[in-house]
């Protein structure tokens, strides 16, 4: 209960420090503009040679998109904005502010920053997903509607776990700014079916970095591909990756000097 | 950029600069070899993108007989894998930099220093460039046994690729100059940027070969500075061009190297007549 009524407070004060830059939005708009349209660029160079991908027609990879973009904008609003700020602060000595403070200091580290432009990415992602869904002929029942969400929640819960893995690595190698470029370049895997990879990387995009989960998943829960037992192996996943990150956060800490001890 | 220093003979000054160029190329190398992992980090990040469009393209070539438009997975494995260093070469000093340069106020450091502010992001990234091949050599490896690249260049291709592959460097070096003088104007040039890359990713042979572009977007291509940084350097090694092709390649790197440079002259006198350091 504490957690959410801090994460709350954070996000409140976050969002009228944002507030204060408004062309932001519009800086943000034309860049999620840019965005899209490079994506579908790409979609429809790979159709205009083919008509399906491994089984995917282009309105199913549409709805793909659709969500690789919106889960990467929630990202960017709430993960990535804490990480950076976490890597900055090790680096920096600063850490030990957060480290003081009463309350638990992984949640303190996760929800200090919202970066709450980049909602626009969000919406982006989402616009492209009903366009793409509206082009998928089955129906989507309520039951679909909720597999999605559902995997999409823990797919946020998988990328916020391996996020935090990589930043704790800042403990023991401090100059870590090029891990963003990184998860960014590994991200972009989402954007086609887990299955076209070939086996070293679908398993490594999978259970290595979970983009597979993160976005093959919701998005198969929406084009009828899902079968329960993913469902079920991603939730079990979730559990120990997020029991995982805890441990190796309570590890790392211990490792951590601070920057006046 | 300019100081009062007494100037140096001609001959010294040429001398003076060969001196610079391979110390702050030196300092470079032994600056970036202290960050291997970070380095490499980068390095992975990088190369997830290729290997994207490489198995997308893969899988449609085997879905379709062996080929698109007559490429075939090989081609397409030695295509990307040669991209891999061609980027690797085109990092320069990027636009959206200048923005760090401004605000931390090391510009006004940088002014005091008697060459051409070019000089010191060319140098030192060119040094930079002999630790990132060195690092790039066990991927291309990697990669190579993965995806098995079908590569068999002549003589001249292999010297024409050494070569070209600096050339995107220069051209690649002087359009992000020209664009990080946007940072003089507004601090929000990030659009812009952002704007630039899509085009550059569409036009130069980034996203895909542009053999498999719409010809229209093939003959637009000829025209502008993007092709020479990605699709000729990357086609002078895994494609059979033309003796005459090659060499007419080099050639736009050259003129599209000078139209940059020139291009940037005019913006940095622009740019730096609205410049007041901070704190000033």
């Amino acid at each position: 209960m504490n957690t959410l009524r801090v994460g709350w407070l954070y996000f409140k004060v976050g969002v009228l420090n944002e507030l204060q830059y408004r062309v932001n939005f519009f800086v943000q708009l034309l860049q999620s503009l840019i965005q899209v349209g490079t994506g579908l660029v790409m979609l429809s160079l790979v159709y205009s040679h083919t008509t399906e991908l491994n089984g995917w027609k282009e309105s199913e990879l549409l709805s793909l998109l659709g969500v690789q973009i919106l889960l990467g904008g929630f990202i960017h609003t709430f993960i990535q904005p804490n990480m950076e700020l976490l890597m900055q602060d090790v680096q920096q000595g600063t850490l030990d502010y957060a480290l003081t403070k009463p309350e638990d200091a992984q949640i303190l580290v996760s929800v200090r920053q919202v970066r709450i432009w980049q909602v626009v990415e969000v919406i982006s992602g989402l616009v492209l997903l009903i366009v793409g869904l509206n082009g998928v002929k089955s129906s989507i029942g309520a039951v679909d509607a909720l597999a999605f969400a559902f995997a999409l929640g823990i797919g946020g819960v998988l990328v916020y776990c391996f996020w935090l893995i990589l930043t704790i690595g800042a403990f023991w190698v401090v100059r870590m700014e090029h891990v963003l470029e990184l998860f960014e370049g590994i991200y972009q895997t989402g954007r086609w079916p887990v299955g076209v990879y070939p086996g070293w990387l679908r398993y490594s995009v999978t259970f290595l970095v979970p983009v597979a989960f993160a976005v093959t998943v919701p998005a198969q829960a929406l084009t009828s591909r899902l079968h329960w037992p993913t469902l079920v192996l991603s939730v079990g996943f979730g559990v120990v990756l997020f029991a995982f990150t805890r441990w190796f956060w309570r590890f790392g800490l211990r490792h951590y000097s601070g920057a006046s001890a | 950029m300019s100081s009062r220093a007494a100037s140096l003979p001609e001959e010294g000054r040429l001398r003076s600069l060969v001196d610079f160029y391979s110390t702050q190329m030196r300092t470079s190398v032994v600056a970036q070899l202290q960050y291997r992992a970070a380095n490499y980090f980068y390095m992975l990040g990088m190369v997830a993108e290729p290997v994207i469009y490489l198995v997308v393209w893969s899988t449609i070539a085997e879905q379709h007989g062996g080929a698109v438009n007559g490429i075939t997975a090989g081609q397409f494995a030695a295509y990307y894998i040669v991209w891999t260093l061609v980027r690797n070469m085109n990092i320069v000093f990027g636009a959206p930099f200048w923005e760090w340069r401004i605000r931390e106020g090391r510009l006004a450091g940088d002014l005091l220093r008697p060459l051409n502010i070019l000089h010191y992001d060319l140098a030192y990234f060119a040094g930079w460039k002999f630790v990132v091949v060195g690092l790039w050599l066990p991927i291309a490896v990697g990669l190579s046994a993965v995806f098995h690249p079908d590569l068999h260049p002549s003589a001249l291709e292999i010297v024409v690729f050494i070569i070209a592959i600096w050339g995107a460097y220069f051209v690649r070096s002087m359009f992000q100059a020209t664009l990080g003088m946007l940072n003089f104007w507004t601090t929000r040039g990030a659009a812009v940027f952002d704007l630039y890359m899509a085009t550059e990713m569409l036009l130069s042979g980034r996203l895909v070969p542009l053999a498999l572009m719409p010809g229209w977007v093939q003959t637009l291509a000829n025209f502008l500075p993007f092709k020479w940084t990605f699709g000729f350097p990357i086609e002078s090694l895994v494609s059979n061009l033309s003796t005459r092709s090659l060499l007419l390649g080099l050639g736009a790197q050259v003129m599209w190297t000078v139209i940059g440079y020139v291009l940037f002259t005019f913006a940095w006198r622009a740019a730096i007549k609205r410049f007041s350091a901070v704190g000033a």
